[in-house]
């Protein structure tokens, strides 16, 4: 019942806000005073409570640089758990200002459902978790036909799957679930036999089961899911901030610009760092954005950058222990690449 | 609105027409269809200027466009490649045929247990007692959840299955059964079986009959027992046995073949059928207690056993006070199947939330949720306002 009300409010908000939406969401933000930002009802890694309740995470976190960008804050960001079916209506109806919650890009939402996502803060794809203790011998995903496979509703995994299990011509057994921790659940009791959704997501689930070491992640990936925030159409000023926030930290670890070292490299000589980080005389780069000159020094202050916030969160410095892998900046042989600010 | 007629005021001309109470009625029925169609018309405008506004498609083009996902329970073929609309055609029978499943055997047992309430035999009287109580005190979602975790997930893997006899399996993906395959000539059982019937009804009629001018007695219940199930019986001797059946078989992941019933549609099912039943059982108890105890003791005067007072006078007229709310019973039951959504079965709030997720056609998917309920809802009540006005003919 809760979604059909969600929905009637999410309709009702939808005709509202007809007048109040056009005054533009960056002065809708500053006028409330903080970030409304959705995220996950619990992911680990990439936006989950810690135990005092605070959210954790390389999405949460990158609410919290967007709420640096626009405050000088990190701390003002309000944060709305939402399940995979709700997070669109939510954005859609003006509940929440941003969407950053390890949603993938892809045309249909950029297009027919009123969405801009603003780039890939972490190339994903999907996998399939098993447990090897109960089923030894099983080693690659072709070997699950028959399986029973539990999945979250509403996202693109459920798609990928029906495609991936056809085009191999195998049989398998959808246990649809609407929420994360009734999947998890579902596949830790033994209702399924296989656990699918995005690789970096089975690997914080795997840590969350009851015993970790038993489960093991098949080594084919069968999708590609390129996680980023989203933003509602028809508001270029806000879509502009969010993108660069996302750019911004991407090229404050080009630049190796540090939260440790921020405070040192606005005094640098090398021009670019001083570009970015505002302290060029007659700067512009951002009240353009109508932001403060120094948005990219208060990015980085609250969050660190791009390189900080992945090991932080879901790399070494995490239990997930993923490598950067394509997640590496283009000069290292990955795919994070920020067209130059200037 | 006030109709009696005043005399008019001939000489008043347009003042009188003023204060003609029956003119001023139309006048303010008129302006309030006119401002309900107004205010219809500005939200359905609104809405649809917003949502271009927002570069979010609107419409019901989409029903129309593939699915994509597969769904774990389907009663008609369903694939990743069926359109959007078979997809919630498929929700759609799912949450018929489980609300009608536990309506069935919500009223079996709300009945039993309802009449148990009232039993002389102290036992009986306080199990079910204890079972009203404590059903009717529990929110469904927990009931739900209690058969879910509590009872069907601490089931065996398939691999342990608890064998059960008949060839039938238990364990935590579900219950399986043998599948009945029809050979040749095997359609003689069915046609047997619908002979038995009306056979049984003809029997029935022509008992009451006769009981109506002699007063002869006949055991119908016995004989319609016999003709029901003797004469499919004699139809498989006569054709040899053409049934086979297909057992359920291990497998790498699950049991394969048979019959499967998934562990989300037995929990839906028996929880929401348990839950209503504790509502029921206090309904009838209601009825039961509303008929005046001289019915009770005029029945045994006529030397009619406690049973056949229970059965023949007592019952008839309870029906009549608990059928209006067991039909509220009823359509409750109908809505909370919706709760199906927390477990994972199927049903057309669980499907049609998929589907908007996939197409992002909220405002879309929550009329057809809200009109199929209503429908839903309207049918069943419907059907039991026939049913109350039938039983209200036994009135004297």
């Amino acid at each position: 019942m809760k979604y059909i009300i969600s929905g009637i409010l999410g309709a009702a908000t939808l005709g509202m806000v007809a007048t109040a939406a056009s005054a533009g969401t960056l002065e809708d933000v500053k006028a409330k005073g903080f970030l409304q930002c959705g995220v996950s009802t619990g992911l680990a890694g990439f936006s989950a409570p810690n135990d005092k309740g605070d959210w954790q995470g390389l999405d949460a976190d990158f609410c919290r640089a967007v709420a640096a960008a626009v405050f000088g804050d990190g701390t003002k960001v309000k944060f709305t758990p939402l399940s995979a079916k709700e997070r669109f209506t939510a954005l859609q109806s003006g509940e929440i200002d941003l969407l950053s919650r390890n949603t993938t890009w892809t045309i249909n939402r950029d297009t027919a459902l009123g969405l801009n996502f603003v780039g890939v803060t972490y190339f994903d794809g999907q996998g399939f978790m098993i447990n090897a203790k109960k089923l030894p011998g099983v080693n690659s995903a072709l070997q699950l036909s028959g399986a029973a496979v539990c999945v979250q509703t509403g996202t693109t995994t459920e798609l990928n799957l029906a495609d991936y299990f056809k085009a191999n011509k195998m049989e398998y057994n959808p246990v649809v679930f609407e929420k994360l921790e009734e999947v998890n659940a579902a596949y830790d009791a033994g209702r399924c036999d296989v656990y699918t959704t995005d690789q970096s997501g089975l690997y914080g689930i795997r840590l969350t089961l009851g015993s970790p070491d038993d489960h093991v992640v098949l080594p084919e990936i069968i999708s590609k899911e390129p996680l980023g925030p989203a933003v509602r159409q028809g508001d270029d000023k806000w879509y502009h901030i969010v993108k660069w926030a996302y750019f911004a930290l991407l090229t404050a670890e080009e630049l190796g610009i540090t939260q440790a070292n921020v405070e040192e490299m606005k005094a640098s000589g090398n021009p670019e760092v001083k570009r970015v980080l505002g302290t060029e005389t007659d700067t512009k780069i951002g009240t353009d954005l109508g932001l403060g000159n120094d948005w990219v020094v208060n990015i980085v202050k609250a969050v660190g950058n791009y390189g900080e916030v992945f090991e932080r969160n879901v790399g070494q410095g995490s239990p997930l222990k993923i490598a950067r892998g394509i997640n590496a900046l283009w000069t290292k042989g990955g795919l994070q690449y920020a067209p130059p600010i200037r | 609105m006030a109709t009696q007629d005043i005399p008019h005021d001939v000489g008043g001309g347009r003042a009188s027409l003023l204060y003609d109470p029956k003119v001023r009625g139309i006048f303010f029925q008129i302006l309030v269809v006119v401002a309900l169609t107004a205010f219809v018309y500005w939200i359905i405008g609104n809405t649809v200027e917003n949502l271009k506004r927002a570069n979010i498609a609107s419409g019901f083009a989409f029903l129309n466009g593939r699915a994509g996902f597969d769904v774990s329970d389907t009663l008609i073929a369903f694939d990743s490649d069926s359109t959007y609309k078979r997809a919630l055609l498929v929700g759609l029978i799912n949450t018929v045929v489980v609300a009608a499943a536990g309506i069935i055997t919500a009223s079996i047992l709300g009945f039993l247990i309802g009449i148990g309430r009232l039993s002389n035999n102290w036992l009986i009287r306080k199990i079910c007692t204890v079972y009203v109580e404590l059903f009717r005190n529990i929110p469904p979602l927990l009931v739900i959840f209690f058969w879910y975790f509590g009872v069907l997930s601490v089931l065996p893997l398939p691999k342990e299955s608890i064998e059960l006899p008949f060839g039938s399996f238990l364990n935590s993906r579900g219950f399986y059964f043998p599948k009945l395959i029809w050979g040749e000539g095997s359609m003689l059982v069915p046609v047997a079986l619908l002979l038995g019937i009306a056979m049984s009804w003809f029997v029935a009629r022509q008992a009451r009959q006769r009981q109506m001018a002699t007063g002869a007695t006949f055991p119908v219940f016995w004989t319609s027992l016999a003709l029901i199930v003797g004469l499919p019986v004699l139809a498989l001797v006569a054709t040899g046995f053409p049934l086979s059946f297909n057992f359920p078989q291990k497998s790498t992941f699950n049991l394969t073949g048979g019959l499967q019933i998934k562990p989300e549609f037995l929990s839906l099912y028996l929880a929401l059928s348990f839950y209503t039943a504790a509502f029921i059982a206090e309904i009838v108890r209601a009825g039961i207690r509303g008929v005046n105890k001289g019915q009770t003791e005029a029945s045994s005067a006529l030397g009619l056993r406690s049973g056949q007072a229970l059965r023949l006078v007592v019952v008839p007229q309870a029906m009549r006070i608990v059928i209006p709310p067991l039909t509220s019973q009823f359509l409750n039951l109908t809505k909370n199947s919706s709760l199906a959504i927390a477990i994972g079965y199927p049903d057309l709030v669980a499907v049609g939330g998929t589907v908007l997720n996939q197409t992002g056609q909220a405002i879309e998917i929550v009329v057809i949720w809200m009109v199929v309920y209503l429908g839903l809802s309207l049918i069943t009540s419907g059907f039991m306002n026939w049913f109350n006005a039938k039983m209200a003919l036994v009135e004297r």
